[in-house]
């Protein structure tokens, strides 16, 4: 387990693997805002945790159809299911070394993009427990879509509309930590939902994702 | 490890496509299937490898299969012998040098798979076999863009193979000059369910 966990760190790592993309896109995406909504601070501070967190999600979702589909096409996914390692901890293992190369990443960034796009200061360390607290489900989710699409012919798209909706409220609740952060308000209601569903995801995700990895190898 | 098969039904994309199917694979000896394109040699492969469920009858001894597919599994960005490390630390054995020399690897061994001809490649994928550690080893056309040399060398390592107890089910169109008998799969052509076959989920969602 733990070598397939290197093994995919290090094919991420070298040439062709894509680390690193999905740092550039959060990059753009933080440039590109203030350029669409003209400079205004006040507006600009006002939108940044949304588009913070859009960017985030939507660099994370870039880099998804990789996660299976590379395996699949070399065979190395039917080596790995007729493994002795069980195909549960096959999709945990991607799905972390998935955080580790995009989301991790991206959580250590934020606060430089953050400056960017006029956050203001007492939203940096809610923004950064938020991503750290959502960015595992993205990939985990993200995995399961990546899971049911493995084996068809450009199924990146496919994927994405699967996924997208299943973000939402990991979304919804990572942007609004940010934003009670910022107003001074409670944010252990969001934090801890936002915490949950990462939880539930990481719990649950791993066997369905198999079962659909299963079910496509057949 | 004994491989039995018994009564075995095996479908492709929800269709039966052989049916009936018995035999028994013993430690020692290795059991080579023919038959015409289309008949089912991989699927029937897929399924003692435990990639899909067959449509009825009985396997034992599939938890000790090794499964060489069509496609090598190789990483090309990683080095030959990175792979083989990645895929014993799978199977939990360690020997990979072993396996780089059986297969006449190792002045490859630093070289990334990228680089690779296509039957240094092969050679790499048969290699899996060995540090699979199992003992009944499972290969679908093992010899595909092999030159004769490698043939032969491949024929040794599974002769060695099976000279340590181990077994092997080969589908294969040529000679590997091993002492291995032959199973001809045509007899067992799946009949259509209108002629007494097996339903398969492609016919019952028709039903």
């Amino acid at each position: 387990m733990i070598a397939l966990l290197a093994r995919d760190l290090r094919l991420a790592v070298r040439a062709g693997g894509g680390f690193g993309l999905g740092l550039a896109f959060f990059l753009l995406v933080a440039v590109i805002v203030p350029l669409g909504v003209g400079p205004e601070p006040a507006i600009l501070a006002k939108i940044a945790p949304g588009i913070l967190w859009v960017g985030a999600l939507l660099s994370c979702l870039l880099s998804l159809d990789r996660i299976f589909a590379l395996d699949f096409e070399d065979g190395s996914l039917d080596l790995l299911a007729t493994s002795p390692m069980p195909l549960e901890g096959v999709v945990a293992m991607k799905a972390l070394a998935h955080w580790l190369v995009t989301g991790l990443p991206l959580v250590m960034v934020a606060p430089v993009l953050a400056l960017l796009l006029n956050l203001p200061l007492a939203g940096y360390g809610w923004l950064v427990i938020s991503l750290a607290a959502g960015t595992p489900a993205l990939s985990v989710i993200g995995a399961f879509g990546a899971a049911l699409t493995v084996g068809l012919k450009r199924g990146g798209l496919l994927m994405s509309l699967l996924v997208l909706p299943l973000y939402m409220p990991t979304l919804i609740f990572g942007a609004e930590v940010v934003k009670r952060g910022l107003a001074g308000m409670d944010v252990g209601t969001a934090l801890a939902l936002l915490a949950g569903i990462t939880a539930g995801a990481v719990a649950l995700l791993p066997f369905a994702a198999a079962a659909a990895i299963r079910v496509n190898l057949r | 490890m004994e491989l039995q098969v018994h009564d075995l039904a095996v479908a492709r994309a929800g269709v039966a496509v052989l049916e009936g199917l018995s035999f028994r694979l013993l430690p020692g000896r290795a059991l080579v299937l023919r038959g015409p394109n289309g008949i089912g040699k991989t699927t029937l492969l897929r399924t003692l490898a435990g990639l899909q469920p067959a449509l009825a009858g009985r396997v034992s001894g599939a938890e000790a299969v090794a499964y060489a597919a069509h496609a090598d599994g190789v990483k090309a960005v990683l080095t030959v012998a990175e792979n083989l490390a990645f895929w014993a630390a799978a199977y939990g054995t360690a020997d990979v040098a072993a396996a780089l020399d059986a297969m006449n690897l190792r002045a490859l061994a630093d070289r990334r798979a990228a680089n690779l001809s296509a039957g240094q490649k092969r050679r790499l994928g048969l290699a899996r076999l060995l540090v699979t550690g199992r003992e009944i080893w499972v290969m679908d056309e093992p010899t595909v863009s092999l030159d004769a040399d490698s043939v032969a060398l491949f024929a040794a390592v599974v002769r060695r193979h099976l000279q340590q107890g181990g077994s092997a089910l080969i589908a294969t169109h040529i000679d590997l000059g091993l002492e291995a008998d032959v199973l001809e799969l045509s007899p067992y052509r799946a009949k259509p369910p209108a002629a007494g076959g097996h339903v398969g989920a492609f016919d019952e969602a028709f039903e």
